[in-house]
């Protein structure tokens, strides 16, 4: 297993080329989760019809759990970090590649925030079904509203935008590159990773 | 191919967006029929945008629980939170030019449980779907003269609606109204059984007809004063009435009233206790979204309660972007902006 990574004081000796199955499991689960909640969230602003209340009905308790694995993969990430990028890699690409891994994370926890504040501050109730209702962390104020409506509608297309850079970067490092990079995320198995090295526990 | 995995994804996006569909009634275009939103409309709900602030308690009899399991229904007295109103989007419409009255009430609950209805003085809904209410803006706002013959030949069922607005009596106070819930929601009692219901407000307060003229000469503002010095005096009153329906009546359809044999539940009294101006008031910053119910209350195949949740959302997204432009007070002193 590439998780095992020993004690502390061998961890800086293993130089990893994939992520962990953990960040793997919680990459593909959230990427999932979150394109549905980017289509939920412009499919529900375009409609009037039943559709409208399913939509919104989905998009609530999906916000709070992207929320929630957004925070675990935070930890995940500052715990076991990231496989290095290949040394090759122009410092362009590779500023490109620190810069909008972090925007995804500050979006993935910053959008589900914004909603939860956005609807406080417009006094509705928070409904996540199942009986659940989460409390206001706003009180209710127009003025905060109409602010953080804004910043929740236009940063999801950023959020989306950046989404496609990161999609088309992936597949340029697994179909021009083909450097390994795609290769530290993809959705299989270790086994199935030419050239992958497990570390052992003797390393 | 990374090109075409790219543009498929932003192209179904846009699709999703409703960019790609000019035609789709999305929320933007419903709210944008009720009309250009000039100066003095800004900050102001897009429709039933003249309205005053009131607060009180609902006492509820525990009749209602027979039907439903939602603690407003419970016996006992909860805080309300309303809003009497006229069915325009002009906020400085005269009280006498309008047609259609509402009631907006906001009832909490000690368990966390809230209901939000908006109702009306109409005792159905003009047309039968979301569609037909777009289409009904369309014909009322244009300037072709045939526009609203060529509507009412299409929606017949409008005519009813014409037929009370010629003949229903005017009433010189919002607290001889009836106030008419008009959408179908689904009830469910505590051992699961689940009925379609709708619900009226019955005034306790006795009606007295009054014509438009005389009302016209009484002031532009003649509903807010009355009821601010009724309310002054002693607290008004209506029963919430529960109407059950049998099995076959129409649901989805709220311009299809049902038969008045239908079982009926008194559920309790709306004490209407104190009146405030909508400029400060406590309802201002409310969103009466139908569909925010208690357990127990949920919507049933009516389309109207999806349809008015979005484009309420869309008015007070609209709203709230434009708060600087409405003329509150903030505190300070009657008069004291100008």
């Amino acid at each position: 297993m590439s998780t095992s990574l020993g004690t502390p004081g061998t961890a800086r000796d293993i130089v990893r080329t994939r992520f962990t199955a953990t960040q793997r499991t919680l990459h593909w689960l959230m990427a999932a989760a979150i394109l549905a909640m980017l289509f939920i969230g412009v499919g529900m602003k375009s409609t009037i019809t039943p559709k409208y209340l399913t939509l919104v009905s989905i998009h609530k308790p999906l916000g709070i759990a992207i929320l929630v694995l957004a925070l675990l993969r935070l930890g995940v990430r500052l715990r076991f970090g990231t496989p290095p990028l290949p040394a090759d890699l122009p410092a362009p690409m590779r500023l490109g590649a620190v810069l909008s891994h972090w925007a995804l994370y500050a979006l993935m926890i910053v959008m589900p925030l914004l909603g939860w504040a956005m609807l406080s501050a417009a006094g509705y109730p928070i409904r996540l079904g199942a009986g659940i209702t989460l409390p206001p962390i706003l009180a209710q104020d127009d003025h905060l509203h109409a602010v953080l409506w804004s910043l929740h509608s236009n940063l999801a297309f950023v959020f989306f935008a950046l989404i496609l850079l990161h999609l088309a970067a992936g597949l340029f490092h697994a179909l021009v590159r083909r450097d390994g990079v795609f290769e530290a995320m993809a959705p299989v198995s270790d086994n199935s990773v030419p050239g992958h090295r497990t570390p052992t526990a003797a390393e | 191919m990374i090109a075409g995995v790219v543009g498929v994804s932003a192209a179904a996006f846009a699709y999703t967006a409703g960019w790609l569909s000019p035609h789709r009634l999305t929320p933007t275009r419903m709210v944008d029929g009720f009309g250009p939103t000039t100066p003095e409309k800004l900050g102001h709900r897009r429709n039933h945008a003249k309205g005053i602030c009131f607060t009180g308690v609902f006492d509820a009899n525990g009749a209602g629980s027979a039907l439903s399991k939602a603690r407003v229904f419970a016996a006992g007295s909860y805080p309300v939170i309303g809003r009497f109103n006229l069915g325009t989007p002009n906020p400085q419409a005269t009280d006498a030019s309008v047609r259609v009255r509402g009631l907006s009430i906001d009832i909490h609950t000690p368990d966390g449980g809230e209901w939000r209805s908006g109702m009306i003085s109409v005792p159905f809904f003009p047309v039968s779907n979301p569609q037909a209410f777009y289409a009904l803006l369309e014909a009322s706002g244009s300037k072709d003269p045939n526009a609203m013959g060529q509507f009412a030949a299409a929606h017949p069922e409008i005519k009813p609606f014409g037929a009370w607005a010629k003949t229903a009596p005017w009433t010189g106070s919002y607290a001889e109204e009836r106030y008419n819930g008009v959408n179908a929601f689904l009830f469910t009692d505590d051992a699961g059984n689940t009925r379609a219901v709708r619900w009226t407000m019955e005034p306790a307060a006795q009606p007295v007809p009054v014509s438009p003229d005389e009302l016209a000469k009484q002031g532009p503002d003649v509903l807010e004063k009355e009821i601010t010095e009724r309310i002054a005096k002693e607290p008004a009153r209506w029963t919430l009435r529960l109407q059950v329906a049998n099995d076959g009546d129409p649901t989805a359809d709220p311009s299809k009233a049902w038969p008045a044999d239908r079982r009926t539940v008194d559920a309790g009294t709306l004490v209407v206790q104190k009146i405030e101006p909508e400029s400060d008031g406590p309802c201002r910053d409310i969103n009466y979204d139908p569909t925010v119910l208690p357990a127990g209350v949920s919507t049933s195949d009516d389309p109207f309660p999806a349809a008015r949740s979005a484009a309420y959302a869309k008015s007070y997204d609209l709203r709230s972007a434009e708060a600087a432009h409405y003329p509150r007070n903030d505190g300070k002193p009657e008069g004291a902006t100008p």
